[in-house]
């Protein structure tokens, strides 16, 4: 009974090392092989537009309602201190370090990141990967490799659009509806977001969050149980672990950029 | 759907994102405005800077002109270097002008006024603004006006 449970805890542990080093190697053959720049570039404007621009919606809605959100209750508590012109301020550097990449991110891996799991764990179900690697076609070039650029330059962009868009949020919250004056609001925001501590930091981020999440719904579509059964769960797992890598990646990052590590 | 759609909306997109770029940068964030360029350098030695922080704007008759780029320590003398840069269009401030670190509101942050003097030679580039007036430390003020009113309290119960 004793050494069964001590047994379950080092199989499940061999599992979890395995897995690691698995994806490992799944991202460095993903990486680096020569690149066929003629083929694979059209394969790589398709799925930036099926991971990039219908992404584009969702991010738009969600970043001028945070703007908004974020306006509303910046006013709310800079008016006790009666410090409201600096609302342009906060809403531009909380948008741009924080709340772009990382919500940016979030929704990148629920809307994005689910769809490339589900997709590449049917083909994986349903043989289509087994049947290209018959014919002599590397699965990993041909389905892997653009779906994985793909999502490292699309959330890199959204993000962009997203900070750009949240503080448009903020303004028109702001100078439109609280009667902020349009003036102070712009220069205030002006003197204190630096572009490269703020705004480059901020794009560093979503880089290396669009790196984490692609690289885990590439890697678990191709690692799903092929059943209907597997593909819901590697889904499931992409989007749990995805989020759960972007907030603890975004502590570490933040600590490195502003702890001046 | 056909491939040219595919072509144009992508390139919609990354054009999107490099507007957004740009929106960010110089709308957002005044990338340009105090680069190496269209300024000029000026320093001045200050007593104590307070709360005097790199970014902190300067201005003359409440313009702003320029900022802070650098502060540093006067090893020998124990004084503050404030480094400046001054937007190269006002590079008529007299050399006899002073500059002084006050503070925005009574909690605000702090930041350097300039006051014209009336001499007819401007400062250059890499030039010193010499005459200086330190910042007004809250706490030493009140710190000060205890301590007068304190003696006052003495004298009075003296007499």
């Amino acid at each position: 009974m004793m050494t069964e449970n001590i047994q379950n805890i080092g199989k499940s542990s061999i599992n979890v090392c395995s897995n690691v080093g698995y994806a490992g190697i799944f991202l460095l053959k993903t990486i680096f092989r020569k690149p066929r720049l003629v083929k694979g570039f059209p394969l790589l404007i398709k799925e930036v537009f099926s991971v990039g621009v219908f992404s584009l919606p969702i991010i738009l809605v969600a970043s001028i309602f945070i703007g908004m959100v974020v306006g509303l209750q910046g006013y709310n508590i800079l008016s006790k201190f009666s410090a409201t012109e600096q609302l342009g301020q906060l809403i531009a550097l909380s948008v741009v370090r924080e709340l772009g990449p990382v919500v940016g991110a979030l929704l990148f891996a629920g809307r994005a990141g689910s769809a490339l799991t589900a997709e590449i764990g049917l083909m994986k179900t349903t043989e289509q990967l087994a049947s290209m690697e018959m014919m002599g076609v590397d699965p990993l070039w041909r389905v892997i490799a653009p779906r994985f650029w793909a999502g490292i330059i699309s959330l890199p962009i959204l993000t962009i659009i997203f900070c750009a868009v949240a503080v448009f949020g903020g303004h028109l919250i702001g100078v439109e509806w609280l009667g902020i004056d349009a003036g102070s609001f712009w220069s205030n925001m002006q003197s204190s977001v630096d572009f490269r501590i703020d705004v480059l930091n901020g794009i560093i981020k979503s880089i290396a969050f669009g790196f984490v999440v692609t690289w885990i719904a590439v890697y678990q579509g191709y690692a799903t149980v092929p059943t209907a059964a597997g593909i819901s769960r590697a889904t499931t797992r992409t989007v749990v672990y995805a989020s759960l890598a972007v907030l603890g990646m975004d502590f570490v990052l933040t600590a490195i950029m502003m702890g001046g590590w | 759907m056909g491939n040219k759609i595919i072509e144009v909306s992508v390139g919609l997109f990354v054009i999107a994102g490099i507007a957004a770029l740009l929106v960010l940068a110089f709308h957002v964030s005044d990338f340009s405005t105090y680069s190496e360029h269209n300024t000029y350098r000026v320093s001045a030695k200050f007593d104590n800077i307070g709360d005097l922080k790199p970014r902190a704007p300067v201005t003359i008759a409440g313009v702003k002109v320029g900022q802070v780029v650098g502060i540093d320590l006067d090893k020998k003398e124990y004084k503050a270097v404030v480094k400046l840069r001054i937007e190269a269009k006002d590079n008529n401030i007299p050399l006899d002008s002073s500059a002084s670190i006050v503070t925005a509101g009574l909690l605000g942050s702090n930041y350097i006024a300039i006051t014209p003097g009336f001499e007819d030679n401007f400062i250059k580039d890499n030039g010193v603004i010499e005459e200086t007036n330190s910042a007004i430390i809250l706490e030493d003020m009140i710190g000060q006006f205890i301590f007068n009113s304190k003696k006052d309290d003495e004298k009075k119960s003296e007499t």
